[in-house]
């Protein structure tokens, strides 16, 4: 006969408790928000699927959206091929490897305002020393006016912030895979890419997945840097799904709308993690470490 | 320490790793776990440690319910396959620890412990170096003075010697029956080695995808398997099985083709129908050990020579034999052999795999230290 | 196929004054199978890998049929290697990964085949070519290297590098006896490294036993077990390993401890040319009990009797020293004290670890 103790439950009260405060009760106030128009302190209409329909409807946060999505697509196209074929080419061992790992390490521990700044004045026409030399070659560069420029220069900031990262976890893992695959591989006559391909992709897909997704949810919900560079602008050019979700919260004060958006923001992030996830577990078991 | 399991199993979601089974450990003395990899072994110790919980069933200490009491509260010391050790400690260190954190005893006497136990393991002269400095044998050597230095009333030690040299195995299994021989503590053993369980005596549990299939004293488990497959797991190398009819009138087994082995005085009582014979080996000879002998003839197909012996594979027919001679004998693959098996010398196990008959042994005690 | 020569071979790793491996010369031939056997750190990883490429010798040459390789990297040796740990490519198949070393050096797809065909007949494989290497146990795992490291027809020689350390003891059995028949049917040279003494001596035809760096001894399974030429390698091999007793030569005897025994003159004279300390050495098989009064015998007490299933191991107090005997499966306690006697043609006698007679 099977006892139960109820008296287990005590211990996850504090974790159940943490996360009601800090995800739970925010959430369900976006939710009660996305259903209801508030007129004022105490005047509130239900108002149902209105704000939904009306969020899914708006032309701008369909720019918004679009822009969003070409965004991560190009980080992420760019920073994880960069990042394997970084950490490929760092010295394996030794003080140049330490050296190469600090100095790869930097940009990450920048905080993104500051990688913001970085960037504004890294990119004047005038003082900066890439939009200078830029001008200086003959092509009319300028982030502030041109929209393509803009955009080229925030996607070029996030690859020099983020792609060290990404080349961080493929060394680690790298570096895990026992030296007899590679001593194998060069008996059994394979070329380097061969290596690359059967043994060094194949035992790195499980940090790629973990970068894959950190690197998807980040850029996904990039606000700070864009902001702070550009402003959003040229006029919407660079105005990603964060920023247009303040500006309508804030900004304009449109909660209800604000909150439908939160809402369909939450749900399409969730939703392209797990298919990354499960694309990722598809395509085979994660071997497990051999000796 | 009296260690008995009652009813204990493990299940893993939709897995049973453990099927409910009860045994008490011989106290004070070396129970051998034996079985194939991924037979249970380590799951059954970690039950018997109390790191996992069963699924059912109960764990008694001297009687006492220890079911479900963390590790920790328990008195036990156990030894693992990889080297456990604490890298940024000395080897005295590494020894102390478990007298350290129990902070019973005082520094005089925790000195005069370690010491003792690193001059039982031959470690003596190692005990301000690091573990990175010392070699697997020295490492594991540590970790065992680790586990020996609590005289915990119970030591698990899951396979090892596993990861030593072949010679070094040797050397500190002996080191290890001297030294438990000596000791109260009830030791479990757990290997996957027919030889080593048979070094090691005492008493043996034979496990087998996750089933208690015999246990007893060494010898009488290695002389008397309950099954066919406790005479598999329990034989290296292996034993020679073959399909066999016994016919009734002339009190022979027909082993297919123009095989009709007779029947040795053990096994008289088996009636006609279906068995599985079974000879070690070591009891196939080059030549008669009796009159009653039984020649077989059979052709060579590989003579492995390890030196003291000679591992002669064969075939007679549909029957392949293998036998273990002493001594070196080249012989050609393809050539001709006749063989010799001694009727009493055969095991016989029923259609369903429960041993029919064994060789009858003429002395039933196993070793015993001649009185000095 | 190729016969392997050692020439004045030997390595110090950087920045270290000792030798890994004391310089060596020998020849191993064409479609012979070899094993380096030592306790770990005797030089026999080394060797391998030095044999394979992976390692350049800090002196000496390698040659393969009499063609320097020393330099030349792995992949241009035409070796083929199968490591402690099964290696396998996840991705692929069980048939690719066969097919991997064959592929990469652009043999026609229906040779591919066929070989791939006929190694995994050989090694069990054939139900499972089409599965997925990654799912398997590591002993099919350890199978599908052993199948990469033998599927080449042209290799030198095929390296084999403690290949059985994961396996189960029975299927140890199995694989051994596939690695010796691959080794009759296909006729390749194998170099094998273990610290086991049955796996060496088994696979082998001729064993190489390493210590320290040197080899000690190079010779059949029976030399090493019938007249070790080092101490090293009868304590190594068999087990237990041979008894070493140290003793003296008195006249035409021997003494060991208090007591005497008799040898031939001639044997005497032998040893009387040779200058240290004389140690006597025989191994448990080739001691009996003696029959009370018997010659040529000498007295001990016995310490105890330990019953090993198929054999019995008798251990004895001689003087200062313990000495051990295999017994035959049936033998009973001789009593208290017995008569040993030790079979003469297997004694054995060293100096300065070396065997002198």
């Amino acid at each position: 006969m099977k006892t139960y103790n109820n008296k287990a439950w005590l211990l996850v009260l504090p974790v159940v408790l943490c996360v009601a405060f800090s995800a739970i009760v925010p959430l369900m106030t976006v939710v009660n928000y996305s259903v209801q128009d508030i007129l004022g302190p105490d005047q509130k209409v239900f108002v149902g699927t209105e704000w939904f329909k009306l969020v899914m409807r708006d032309p701008e946060l369909h720019e918004a959206l679009g822009r969003q999505i070409l965004f991560s697509a190009a980080v992420l196209a760019i920073e994880i091929p960069l990042g394997i074929l970084l950490a490929l080419a760092l010295p394996a061992q030794g003080w140049r490897s330490s050296l190469a790992l600090v100095l790869l390490a930097m940009p990450l521990l920048i905080p993104q305002n500051v990688v913001g700044t970085i960037w504004q004045i890294y990119g004047r026409g005038d003082i900066g020393l890439a939009g200078a030399a830029l001008n200086g070659l003959g092509l009319d560069y300028n982030y502030t006016g041109d929209s393509m420029d803009a955009w080229l220069t925030v996607l070029v900031m996030d690859i020099w912030h983020w792609t060290p990262l990404i080349a961080l976890l493929a060394f680690a893992g790298l570096r895990a895979i026992p030296e007899a695959y590679y001593q194998a591989a060069r008996i059994d006559g394979a070329s380097r890419l061969a290596v690359f391909r059967f043994i060094q992709l194949p035992k790195l897909r499980g940090v790629l997945l973990i970068g894959l997704l950190l690197r998807f949810m980040d850029s996904f919900m990039i606000y700070t840097e864009p902001f702070v560079l550009t402003g959003g602008g040229p006029g919407n050019a660079t105005t990603f799904l964060s920023q247009y979700l303040t500006q309508k919260a804030v900004g304009q004060f449109d909660l209800g709308p604000a909150a439908a958006f939160s809402l369909i923001y939450f749900l399409i992030i969730l939703l392209a993690c797990f298919v990354f996830y499960s694309l990722l577990q598809n395509a085979g078991p994660t071997e497990k470490a051999e000796h | 320490m009296q260690l008995q399991l009652d009813g204990i199993s493990k299940q893993v979601g939709a897995d049973t790793h453990i099927y409910p089974l009860s045994l008490s450990l011989v106290p004070g003395k070396i129970n051998v776990l034996l079985g194939q990899t991924r037979a249970g072994k380590t799951t059954l110790m970690r039950l018997m440690a109390g790191l996992d919980k069963p699924s059912s069933g109960r764990l008694l200490a001297d009687g006492v319910d220890v079911t479900g009491v963390s590790v920790r509260k328990r008195q036990l010391a156990m030894v693992y396959q990889q080297f456990v050790n604490y890298p940024s400690f000395t080897v005295f260190e590494n020894i102390a620890s478990p007298l350290r954190l129990a902070g019973q005893l005082g520094e005089a006497e925790i000195r005069s412990r370690v010491e003792a136990v690193a001059d039982k393991l031959h470690i003596a002269h190692l005990l301000q170096r690091l573990p990175g400095e010392l070699s697997g044998g020295q490492q594991q050597r540590t970790a065992m003075a680790r586990a020996l230095v609590k005289q915990a009333p119970l030591l698990l030690l899951d396979e090892p010697l596993v990861n030593l040299d072949y010679k070094l195995r040797e050397e500190l299994r002996a080191e290890l029956k001297e030294l438990f021989q000596h000791s109260q503590t009830t030791v479990v053993y757990a290997t996957t080695e027919p030889q080593e369980a048979l070094l090691l005596g005492g008493n043996t549990i034979v496990l087998d995808q996750g089933r208690l299939l015999q246990q007893g004293p060494t010898l009488e488990v290695f002389h008397h398997p309950a099954s066919m497959r406790v005479a598999e797991v329990f034989s290296d190398p292996p034993m020679n099985l073959f399909a066999a009819q016994v016919s009734g009138a002339q009190r022979a087994a027909e082993l297919g083709g123009d095989i009709a082995l007779p029947l040795g005085p053990h096994l008289q009582a088996l009636g006609s129908e279906r068995y599985t014979l079974g000879v070690r080996p070591s009891h196939v000879r080059l030549t008669p050990a009796s009159a009653h002998d039984y020649r077989l003839h059979c052709e060579v197909e590989l003579a492995e020579i390890s030196g003291s012996d000679t591992y002669l594979h064969t075939r007679h027919g549909e029957i392949s034999l293998v036998a273990q001679l002493p001594g070196v004998h080249e012989l050609a693959p393809g050539s001709a052999v006749a063989l010799y098996l001694n009727p009493s010398e055969v095991f016989a196990f029923g259609a369903d795999g429960r041993l029919a008959g064994s060789p009858q042994r003429r002395q039933a005690q196993g070793s015993a230290p001649w009185p000095a | 196929m190729a016969s392997i020569e050692l020439n004045g071979l030997g390595h110090r790793y950087p920045g270290s004054s000792d030798y890994a491996l004391q310089p060596q010369t020998m020849r191993w031939e064409d479609g012979g199978a070899y094993a380096l056997l030592g306790p770990s750190g005797c030089g026999k990883t080394t060797l391998l890998n030095i044999i394979s490429g992976l390692l350049i010798p800090s002196e000496g040459r390698v040659l393969f049929d009499g063609r320097d390789v020393t330099t030349l990297p792995t992949e241009q040796r035409n070796i083929a290697q199968v490591f402690q740990f099964p290696v396998i490519y996840d991705t692929m198949t069980v048939f690719d990964n066969l097919a991997f070393p064959l592929r990469n050096r652009k043999l026609p797809e229906s040779e591919v085949r066929s070989r791939v065909a006929e190694i995994a007949e050989i090694l069990d494989l054939s139900s499972e070519l089409k599965r997925r290497a990654s799912g398997l146990s590591a002993e099919d795992k350890q199978r599908i290297s052993l199948g990469r490291g033998l599927v080449r027809k042209d290799v030198a020689a095929v390296l084999f590098d403690e290949p059985l350390t994961v396996i189960d003891p029975h299927v140890k059995w199995l694989l051994r006896r596939q690695l010796k028949r691959i080794h009759h049917q296909l006729k390749l040279s194998l170099i094998y490294v273990t610290h086991d003494q049955i796996e060496a001596l088994t696979f082998a035809d001729q064993v190489v036993v390493m210590y320290q760096g040197q080899v000690v001894q190079m010779g059949t399974p029976q030399d090493l077990f019938e007249a070790p030429a080092h101490t090293f390698v009868g304590h190594f091999i068999g087990s237990p390993g041979m008894n070493l007793l140290p003793c003296e030569l008195n006249g035409d005897s021997i003494r060991v401890g208090e007591q005497s025994l008799a040898i031939p003159p001639a044997l005497a004279q032998q040893l009387a040319q040779v200058s240290g300390p004389l140690t006597l050495g025989v191994r448990p098989e080739f001691v009996r009990c003696a029959a009370e009064g018997e010659l040529a015998s000498l007295h001990a007490r016995v310490l105890r009797l330990e019953d090993l299933g198929t054999s019995k191991l008798l251990t004895v107090q001689l003087g200062a020293h313990q000495l051990k005997v295999k017994l035959g499966e049936h033998a009973e306690l001789p009593g208290e004290q017995v008569q040993l006697a030790l079979q003469p043609e297997r004694t054995m006698f060293y100096a300065a670890e070396r065997r002198v007679a």
